[in-house]
């Protein structure tokens, strides 16, 4: 059965770049993975790392247990689905679906029937015989699904698959590619850089920033209990508060904002009094109502900005210690504020998170590039 | 911050006029056409009547047919060949890691910029005197003759065939490879059923180039062939002999089925298929193994070096006896023969230099024409063909049918015929040079700069010329280098004026047909030397400026 696993992979690029930095990851079989990050974070260069295309500076890869650092990417036993596709210009889809049986031999007319079957799981069966250049990027990539499907392996890597599509075409094929997936019982690796493409379809998630694996975990659990402040922005979206613990009471806390305003939160396990900290909350965990009213963490605030989103209404809000703060509701979940109108907003302890205020300060470990 | 200089000139304000623009365009079509393509062509056209004094002589008939068809055998094998070595070079440089890569990658170059007779006289002291190689295998390994020929042709055709198989290589993308791999193929399956199929127009571009090459060159081919003749050497002997009907039917011939030829790559080059849909993947897995690769490399090294770079730059040992017998005094001080030689040498560079800038200030306004279509797709899908007809056409009859057209016109003097004559064979090389260039730079870029304002003018010296300016760079010095190099059309259309090239060979020629001659090996292995040392800047120049941007 098809398991990866990655002990301290490192991967250097001369003596400046260190792409992948000490990674150790286990996915497991018939696992939906993902592997997501800013641009430049190393993602794409793990892939290629499992696939063979690269080899790792140190480290061990191991696929079903065998260590496969010397094995050519060509018998490991992998489809890959490259971010452009690599349709080959010179075949139609069927020579491209089929390129794979072809190569390793496999009788002419199981090859044939397979490429048939896997463009039907693509509903691309009728065009067959078109050349890259006459499909339209959905189509380019359901073909380059196809192909990597049709080679019969039990593993699929997919490198940004979906970057070029807009975004109609981008939802709806994701869950095919998941429905296909899971219907075929393989262990696929899908590159993003869209936090809500990887939380839509994956089984676990690692986040990935500067080469090293921040946090692995469920989309549930990267959302409701982020372990890093990196990850509470990148999954999802969060409000950061600073502030000061002044108080520790069994598992909460009381922290001191600007301009003296104390709020009651869930308590970080390592914090003690005194230490300095900064609050994630989600801009939909806020309950937000006008004028003056009663509610936990009440703070007092002014709408600067009100954005119309669609299914979400944006409010961007200026608090009186002048920290700002985001919050979304949904759009047909009631009547709408304004603009300057004078709010009270509030969130509940355990819907806050509690992160050491970092040594580089926020700015820098919130930076994405 | 401070801004760049702009300064607007009045060139920037008459450009948006469409009449100046347009009017620079048909200038530039009018040259191409009246200077460039129709003496050529139409000289030889003039002198057709002629051709009854070799129909009527079943020998001289005979000799042209053997010549000719000697021409294309040789050019077709050589193009085969240099392919065979070429490709596993440019493979080696481009996919290799070493640092000595670059070494490599700068010597290929060599052949193509040392001027071909020299190359000549470089293999003929290498494979055909007591100095070479035949020390060790007798005086006379390869005698002067067909063989000789075909060694010399892979030689100079060699760089062609690898600088332009780099440059695809460099530019093609490894996604593919990658992905033909992660499905199972092993290395040489997918260079053979995905790498080499991609890349079939370069592949064609370098057999053309190759065969244009092997076809057309004339100076360095008499220095080794003996009493063996080519199309190009009959076409000399018959102009020697004072015999204008064989230089016109055999000129004619070649000038035919070269266009031929091309005309039949052009239309089916692209149904040309590389052999792919049946894969043997244990034997080709066997073939992908690191032994076999090394074993490859091993040979492609041994080829580049024993058959490529040793004999090319053989001729630099005699130019070593040159330094020590004291030839090189008489050469410094311009003594005898040496005063000739400085003279054609000043010539040569004086007409290079001339044609360079012609070409340059003509030939950008056409490359501008095809690569942008400023005037239609049809005119510019045309021009595009005739461009390459000055490249395919032998420049022995190249250069017979110049002299042929310009004698009508009495008071063209022979100086301006020398240029007009490289003018044609170097300007199409240019031309495609930029052209290319420019198809390769975003036309949203010119979108861009003419919305913020840019005049058409501005846009082409702010935009396009700082983005295209090594491959001007580039086809300037190949321009250069090339027209002093030339000698087959040099010698068709000049009585008078001698160029470097063209007096080497005469030097060459007295040496081996007369033990009377005052001319000395050391006199020969110098003055190829000189060119030689002159080119060798000409390609550091290339080399430092340019590097690997240049496109040839």
């Amino acid at each position: 059965m098809p398991k990866i696993q990655l002990k301290g992979v490192t991967k250097r690029f001369g003596k400046k770049i260190l792409a992948v930095d000490n990674v150790s990851l286990e996915i497991h079989d018939k696992e939906y993975f993902s592997l997501i990050g800013p641009s430049g974070c190393g993602k794409t260069t793990l892939l290629r790392t499992i696939a063979g295309l690269i080899q790792p500076t140190k480290g061990e890869i191991y696929i079903d247990d065998v260590l496969v650092n010397d094995v050519p990417p060509e018998d490991r036993g992998i489809g890959f689905v490259f971010q452009t596709y690599a349709l080959f210009p010179h075949m139609n889809v069927f020579d491209n679906v089929t390129y794979g049986p072809r190569v390793k031999a496999w009788e002419e007319k199981r090859a044939a029937s397979l490429g048939r079957e896997t463009l039907e799981m693509v509903k691309l069966e009728k065009r067959f015989d078109a050349y890259p250049n006459e499909l339209s990027g959905g189509m380019m990539q359901r073909v380059a699904v196809a192909r990597a499907l049709a080679a019969g392996s039990k593993i699929l890597l997919l490198d940004e698959p979906l970057g070029a599509l807009d975004a109609k075409i981008r939802n709806e094929l994701r869950y095919e590619i998941r429905r296909l997936v899971e219907d075929l019982e393989l262990t696929a690796i899908h590159v993003t850089h869209d936090q809500a493409e990887a939380m839509a379809i994956s089984d676990r998630i690692a986040v990935m920033k500067n080469g090293r694996i921040l946090q692995v975990g469920t989309p549930y659990e990267l959302y409701m209990n982020p372990q890093q402040i990196f990850v509470a922005n990148f999954i999802g979206e969060s409000n950061f508060l600073e502030g000061r613990v002044i108080e520790v009471v069994n598992e909460t806390a009381i922290v001191r904002l600007r301009d003296d305003l104390k709020i009651k939160v869930k308590k970080l396990e390592a914090s003690q009094k005194n230490d300095r900290v900064v609050l994630a909350v989600r801009p939909e965990a806020f309950e937000i109502a006008e004028g003056r009213k009663k509610m936990v963490n009440a703070l007092k605030g002014v709408i600067e900005k009100v954005r119309f989103e669609g299914t979400d209404i944006r409010y961007e809000i200026r608090l009186v210690n002048e920290d700002s703060i985001t919050i979304v509701k949904p759009s047909l979940g009631g009547e709408w504020l304004k603009e300057a109108d004078k709010v009270t907003v509030g969130f509940s302890p355990e819907k806050s998170h509690m992160f050491l205020y970092p040594l580089k300060g926020l700015i820098a470990e919130l930076e994405v590039e | 911050m401070k801004l760049p200089k702009f300064k607007a000139t009045i060139f920037d304000k008459l450009s948006s006029h469409r009449t100046i623009s347009y009017s620079i365009y048909i200038c530039a079509i009018l040259f191409f056409l009246v200077l460039i393509l129709i003496p050529p062509i139409f000289g030889i056209g003039l002198k057709w009547n002629l051709v009854g004094e070799i129909t009527g002589n079943a020998e001289l008939m005979s000799r042209a047919i053997n010549a000719i068809w000697a021409s294309f055998a040789i050019a077709i094998f050589v193009s085969i060949i240099d392919l065979v070595a070429g490709i596993p070079t440019a493979w080696f440089i481009t996919r290799g890691r070493s640092r000595w890569l670059n070494v490599i990658d700068t010597l290929a170059d060599i052949p193509f910029v040392v001027p071909t007779v020299t190359l000549g006289y470089s293999l003929l002291l290498f494979y055909s005197t007591s100095q070479g190689i035949s020390s060790l295998f007798g005086n006379n390994l390869v005698s002067p003759g067909w063989l000789l020929v075909i060694l010399l042709h892979f030689v100079f055709s060699f760089p062609v065939v690898v600088r332009v198989m780099v440059g695809a290589l460099l530019d093609y993308q490894h996604t593919f490879e990658e992905a033909a791999r992660t499905l199972g193929a092993s290395p040489f399956t997918v260079d053979r059923t995905v790498t080499f199929p991609i890349l079939r127009p370069s592949l064609i571009g370098a057999f053309v180039l190759a065969f244009a090459r092997s076809i057309s060159e004339t100076g360095a081919t008499m220095m080794v062939a003996g009493a063996f003749e080519n199309g190009a050497i009959f076409a000399k002997n018959m102009k020697i002999e004072g015999q204008q009907g064989p230089l016109v039917f055999v000129s004619l011939i070649l000038i035919l089925v070269s266009c031929a030829i091309f005309g039949l790559i052009f239309v089916f080059g692209s149904k040309f298929r590389v052999p792919m849909r049946r894969i043997w993947p244990s034997f080709e897995r066997k073939l992908s193994s690191k032994g076999v690769a090394a074993t490859r490399d091993t040979l492609t090294l041994l080829v580049f070096f024993l058959l490529v770079i040793i004999p090319s730059l053989f001729v630099a040992f005699p130019t070593i006896n040159a330094i020590i017998d004291g030839t090189i005094n008489n050469a410094v001080s311009s003594s005898g023969i040496w005063q000739e030689y400085w003279a054609s040498l000043g010539l040569s560079y004086f007409v290079a230099a001339l044609v360079t800038l012609l070409s340059i200030l003509a030939g950008l306004p056409m490359a501008i024409l095809i690569a942008r279509k400023r005037m239609g797709r049809s005119v510019s899908a045309v021009l595009d063909i005739l461009v390459n007809i000055p490249i395919i056409v032998p420049s022995t009859a190249l250069g017979a049918s110049l002299s042929i057209f310009w004698t009508n016109f009495a008071f063209v003097p022979e100086i301006m015929l020398l240029v007009l004559a490289h003018l044609s064979i170097t300007y199409s090389y240019f031309v495609r040079s930029m052209a290319a260039a420019i198809e390769r730079t975003d036309i949203e870029l010119e979108n861009a700069a003419r919305i913020h304002g840019a005049k058409p003018f501005t846009v082409f010296r702010t935009i396009i010329l700082p983005l295209t300016k090594y491959s001007l760079l580039a086809g300037a010095i190949m321009v250069l280098t090339r027209s002093v190099s030339e000698t087959g059309a040099t010698i068709a259309v000049v009585s008078q004026l001698k160029t470097a090239p063209v007096l080497l060979v005469d030097w060459v020629s007295e040496y081996q047909s007369s033990t009377l001659t005052i001319i000395t090996q050391s006199d020969i292995g110098l003055g190829c030397g000189i060119l030689i040392i002159l080119s060798f800047i000409v390609l550091l120049f290339l080399k430092l400026g340019v590097g690997r941007k240049a496109v040839y």
